[in-house]
């Protein structure tokens, strides 16, 4: 198909599109209307089980089952990558050169590094009082390590990153979610039940599994994260192939 | 006002999807599809959206002083953005290849099946 005539059907297929997303906006409750009653349901239950933020009860304890399967696909993409960015047969990889940076981006790294990690681990552990969580921390955790990469340079971010240690942490992360789920299976007679005591409102102590279920996926995130770009770190600084063009032997033109 | 903010989510759907059909680069492409995940973003986050409603967290707010926005829209949003990243990671992953074994990354330059 020619690229005037992909555009064409792509014309056609939008304006039918537009049409009809057009006329069912009209029929969607109006934008800032007060009735949400799933809304009004899952803030009363995060306030029965002492969680103050709502979002993290709803996606740890009311929907954890749903987050068991979202950190099952962020699993299943760190092995997905691991095997789609392994070493090809015609591949090596040349240890990474040693690089120099100026002082004050060496300087700032040092500071910032810690900094980032303390308020990666404070993300996670206040994922059920504040906004965050394990997901967000993770995050942070994951880019605070890459600081050594980006104020030194590829070996140092090598010493600063284990990643056969990352590798097991992400798996075990993993099945601590299922695990804690079967506990509460066993404990309340429901699957990933929230059976701990629920301690006391906007302590960190509270919300029951919450707080147990963030620190497993922050684990997870931010190992997961740290390995995905390690492999993407690798194909970009190690690897050297054969020269552009990969498997010339395939290449018949 | 109403209905604008959806419209513009299914505005920033389209311009993706015209993106990703005139694509040609395929990391051009993943980016376009990340424009078209965010556009659910925009959706999701205006469904749950209320009048004069703040955030449902209760660490600086008194239960029940005053509206909140819908937390449940904003846990799907969260969702959506943990596996629109994990998306974009197997993508870019398999751009990475395609360049490798095709020496482009034209889509439309693939074209031939190749075993």
């Amino acid at each position: 198909m020619t690229a005037r005539g992909r555009v064409l059907l792509f014309g056609a297929g939008a304006v039918v599109v537009a049409v009809f997303f057009g006329l069912s906006c009209g029929e969607l409750p109006r934008f800032g209307a007060t009735a949400h009653p799933y809304g009004d349901r899952a803030v009363a239950a995060s306030l029965a089980h002492r969680t103050a933020n709502v979002v993290s009860s709803v996606n740890f304890d009311v929907r954890a089952f749903d987050t068991l399967g979202e950190e099952s696909i962020l699993f299943a993409t760190v092995l997905g990558a691991t095997l789609l960015l392994r070493l090809a047969r015609d591949e090596q990889v040349r240890p990474a050169p040693a690089e120099g940076v100026l002082p004050t981006t060496r300087l700032l790294g040092i500071v910032l590094l810690p900094l980032a990690l303390v308020v990666g681990v404070y993300i996670v552990a206040h994922g059920q009082l504040s906004p965050g969580g394990g997901f967000q921390g993770g995050v942070v955790l994951a880019t605070a390590l890459h600081l050594g990469y980006v104020a030194a340079d590829y070996r140092v971010l090598e010493r600063v990153r284990p990643l056969a240690v990352l590798d097991v942490a992400d798996s075990a992360a993993a099945a601590a979610f299922t695990v804690m789920g079967l506990a509460g299976l066993a404990a309340g007679g429901a699957f990933l039940k929230n059976v701990l005591p629920l301690g006391t409102f906007n302590q960190i102590t509270s919300g029951g599994t919450v707080p147990l279920f963030n620190a497993a996926v922050g684990i997870e995130v931010a190992s997961g994260v740290i390995v995905l770009l390690a492999h993407f770190l690798e194909q970009a600084v190690e690897m050297s192939g054969p020269p552009e063009g990969g498997g010339s032997a395939e290449e018949e033109h | 006002m109403g209905v604008l903010v959806y419209l513009a989510a299914g505005w920033m759907l389209l311009v993706a999807l015209y993106g990703l059909v005139t694509s040609r680069n395929l990391v051009h492409a993943v980016g376009c599809l990340s424009v078209a995940q965010a556009s659910t973003y925009v959706l999701l986050l205006a469904v749950g959206y209320r009048d004069g409603a703040t955030a449902p967290v209760f660490s600086d707010l008194a239960p029940g002083s005053r509206p909140l926005v819908d937390p449940v829209v904003q846990a799907l949003a969260l969702t959506d953005v943990v596996v629109g990243a994990t998306v974009t990671a197997l993508l870019l992953a398999l751009t990475i290849q395609l360049r490798k074994r095709y020496s482009t990354l034209d889509p439309q330059a693939l074209t031939g099946l190749r075993g």
